[in-house]
């Protein structure tokens, strides 16, 4: 059954790549979006099939075949479900699944409307191979796939230079990130003797997230991270969090990544694979609870990143480029909420980031298409007139992700704060600061979002005049109508955008923190999430509980040794709501105020250059690595050390064979003398001895 | 009876002219006799030791050398006058096209 879910998009994948070329605009949307719709469906069909048994922590394997068994060396290539790769392939698959839908009608008339879904579809496998392996070899192999198929995305309009540039940077850094996952993996093998996560017993495998637990915890200490220990396999893993999940200092490849069409923003650069770091350091939540020091880094990292990104999203003009800083600021939230040791409300903001960023996105992608390929909000405006739907739809998105109450956003990221607020995780006043970023970053967000629906929906009209600045690079299509006046998208891209703003208003219910129903409501979502999730050093061990159901004592034990809402903390939990509500409304009202009055305000210099970060790397690293490789590799090693090796080579050939042509002397007669002497010599030799 | 010395040394004196014939003329045709007249100088030596021994070995061997003579002389004759065509002469010292 979990084979059949990554397997259709990969046999989409293939029709599409080998015979796309040939079919029709409607048949490859059919088939590219049923492919991802079987995946869909049958997700839901195992999680609510098997909801009870997941809720109590029971795994279910899909063993395919052994992949590589060398010495004590074993990766198989397997599947496992359980409550958090459960609640993963539901989210991907149903999002995935209206994006795809939606592209059917962004994408009309590019010539390579093949290619586009052919590689979507490849990026669902990936996507999937990556959530629903069972050891960290399966996932590395998705986790490599998603950032192919997200390159070939990104560099989708390949006749475009910045398009390739995007590619390219997008594909380095991240590789930067793999290494420190890949080494994260050897050393977790070196330590652990596995690569698998959990024991199997009917496989004899032994699982890696046992032998953590079994560790006892580091220190909390600068040097544990150089110690070779569990804290420097978790830093290393964090590494390549940091990487996929656009954190700093990595996060420079996700702004640019939005040279790819908005369908692929939508999909993953915003929905699924950038959270793909919180699902690894999730899912290795033992490693992490083991290793404080790796978790305050986390911690810290997160909040520093939601707060760095949502600063330079308040100065973008570029529609798609608010959305990519929206996207690593929340993604900062949801390592924050890793590091403070609450996996389960970072997973949750990952779930309702998921609906509400998606939405956005594709509001936006309808936005530009309404717009004949416009994404500078500088010549946007008034649009609420002409796009009703998108703008409505949008209007959730935009309430969800500031943080309304009610709306999803309001549930997770308050869930966060509260996590980070109370956590016992980390030492000393670190819980308060994280807290106090936490919340000027939920400021920021309510504001900047509020700017960027102000400066498209309300105000004047700013487009159809040409005295505003030149355009930022605009996806190219062949489709260009010349008419002035915005219009309302087809049918295909409205209606994803409906669904997913119910989702995104909805989504949060599954979650509803305990403390807003004085805990007579459990928190659905963590609870399902518990067994998953490892909450501190002596825990409910993921394969302990893997038949039997978490006795209500020891379940309560990890309330209170965890970050989770014991009773007492039900109040105070309610006055961080509130305060977070107030947050929300007064940042969406400054921000209402303040751009309706100057849509045009020009932000701070420093922060509309990014605080020239990509200047600064250019200058530290990418110049320098020019430089030496120039200078060094090219004009000393490779001119000198290679070339000079092939021609040595060469000219010594050459030098022998200039010796040995004079035995060639062309007279027969010399040869014969050579023969006959030789000959003598033989008799001669034999005769005498 | 002949004692087999003599024929030792009769093919030994053949052997040796037709290796100097080899040595010091220049042409083809006449290298080309000197050759059988050296394998013909080593077919007798085979043929005497052969009686010398009472092994018929020797005399098959003969054969064989015989059978690779005439081939040898259809080949090279038809190489030689190939040669001679091309170059109206038959010194083979000139023949050394593919000397550099």
């Amino acid at each position: 059954m979990l084979v059949a879910i990554i397997l259709a998009p990969l046999v989409g994948a293939a029709i599409l790549g080998l015979f796309g070329k040939r079919m029709g605009e409607r048949l490859i949307g059919l088939i590219a979006c049923s492919t991802v719709a079987v995946s869909a469906i049958l997700s839901f069909y195992v999680f609510f099939k098997h909801h009870a048994e997941l809720e109590q922590g029971q795994k279910f394997y899909d063993y395919m075949f052994t992949w590589i068994s060398v010495g004590s060396f074993r990766a198989d290539a397997s599947l496992v479900l359980d409550s958090l790769s459960a609640i993963y392939i539901l989210f991907i698959t149903f999002v995935a699944f209206w994006i795809h839908v939606f592209a059917t009608g962004y994408m009309h008339g590019d010539k390579g409307y093949w290619r586009f879904f052919a590689y979507m579809n490849l990026f669902m496998f990936s996507m999937l191979t990556l959530v629903l392996a069972d050891n960290f070899l399966m996932m590395f192999v998705g986790w490599e796939g998603v950032g192919l198929c997200s390159y070939l995305l990104i560099g989708y309009y390949f006749t475009k230079d910045f398009a390739n540039d995007a590619a390219k940077k997008a594909f380095v850094v991240n590789r930067i990130g793999d290494f420190g996952f890949a080494l994260g993996v050897m050393l977790l093998f070196s330590k652990a003797g596995t690569v698998s996560y959990f024991d199997d017993p009917a496989r004899g495998i032994h699982g890696a997230f046992n032998w953590a637990m079994a560790q006892g915890a580091d220190p909390l200490a600068w040097s544990a991270i150089f110690a070779g220990g569990i804290t420097t396999i978790a830093v290393l893993l964090f590494v390549g969090a940091t990487g996929k999940s656009a954190q700093l200092p990595l996060y420079v490849w996700l702004p640019d990544a939005m040279a790819g069409p908005t369908p692929v923003s939508a999909l993953i650069h915003a929905a699924t694979m950038v959270t793909a770091g919180v699902y690894m350091v999730s899912r290795a939540s033992s490693i992490y609870m083991n290793a404080p020091t790796a978790m305050l880094i986390m911690a810290i990292i997160g909040a520093a990143t939601a707060l760095f990104a949502a600063t330079i999203g308040l100065a973008q003009w570029d529609i798609k480029k608010v959305l990519a800083y929206s996207t690593i600021s929340q993604l900062g939230y949801m390592f924050l909420a890793c590091g403070v040791g609450a996996f389960g409300a970072g997973i949750f903001h990952v779930f309702t980031h998921a609906f509400f960023k998606a939405l956005l996105f594709l509001g936006s992608g309808s936005v530009i298409l309404g717009m004949h390929h416009e994404q500078d909000m500088k010549r946007m405006g008034g649009l609420k007139k002409y796009m009703p739907v998108t703008c409505a739809t949008m209007l959730v998105g935009w309430l969800a992700i500031s943080g309304v109450p009610l709306l999803s956003g309001f549930f997770s990221k308050d869930e966060i704060l509260f996590s980070s607020f109370t956590t016992k995780v980390l030492p000393g006043s670190w819980p308060t600061v994280l807290w106090a970023i936490g919340a000027i970053s939920a400021l920021l967000t309510a504001v900047y979002m509020t700017r960027l629906m102000v400066l498209t929906f309300w105000g004047r009209e700013r487009f159809g005049s040409s005295e505003s600045a030149p355009a930022v690079h605009s996806a190219p299509g062949d489709h260009e109508h010349h008419s002035a006046s915005p219009r309302e998208s087809p049918a295909s891209m409205v209606i994803p955008l409906v669904v997913l703003a119910i989702g995104a208003a909805l989504a949060g219910y599954a979650g509803v923190p305990e403390g807003l129903s004085g805990g007579r409501i459990p928190n659905y979502f963590e609870r399902l999430l518990e067994p998953s999730i490892s909450h501190s050093g002596q825990t409910v061990g993921a394969a302990k509980v893997a038949t039997e159901p978490i006795p209500p004592v020891a379940h309560e034990a990890v309330l209170q040794s965890g970050h989770a809402t014991p009773a007492e903390n039900h109040g105070l939990e309610l006055k961080l709501t509130l305060i977070s509500s107030i947050i929300a409304i007064l940042g969406i009202g400054l921000g209402w105020v303040w751009f309706n009055r100057k849509p045009l305000w020009e932000p701070p210099s420093l922060l509309e250059h990014k605080y020239y970060v990509d200047e600064v790397y250019d200058a530290a690293i990418v110049q320098p690595i020019k430089q030496s490789s120039t200078s060094i590799l090219w004009k000393i090693i490779d001119v000198h050390i290679i070339d000079g090796g092939v021609n040595g080579a060469g000219y010594l050939a050459s030098l022998l064979g200039g010796i040995l042509r004079r035995l060639q002397s062309g007279l027969a007669r010399s040869y014969v003398a050579v023969l006959v002497f030789g000959a003598l010599l033989l008799i001669g030799y034999f005769a005498i001895r | 009876m002949v004692p087999l010395s003599w024929y030792l040394g009769l093919s030994a004196l053949l052997f040796t002219i037709g290796a100097v014939g080899v040595f010091i003329k220049r042409n083809a045709i006449t290298i080309f006799l000197c050759i059988e007249l050296m394998l013909n100088a080593v077919n007798l030596t085979l043929v005497s030791l052969s009686g010398f021994f009472g092994d018929v070995g020797g005399q098959l061997f003969v054969f064989i050398v015989m059978t690779v003579a005439a081939a040898e002389a259809a080949v090279g004759l038809a190489i030689i006058i190939s040669i001679f065509r091309n170059r109206e002469s038959l010194n083979v010292d000139e023949v050394d096209t593919l000397k550099l």
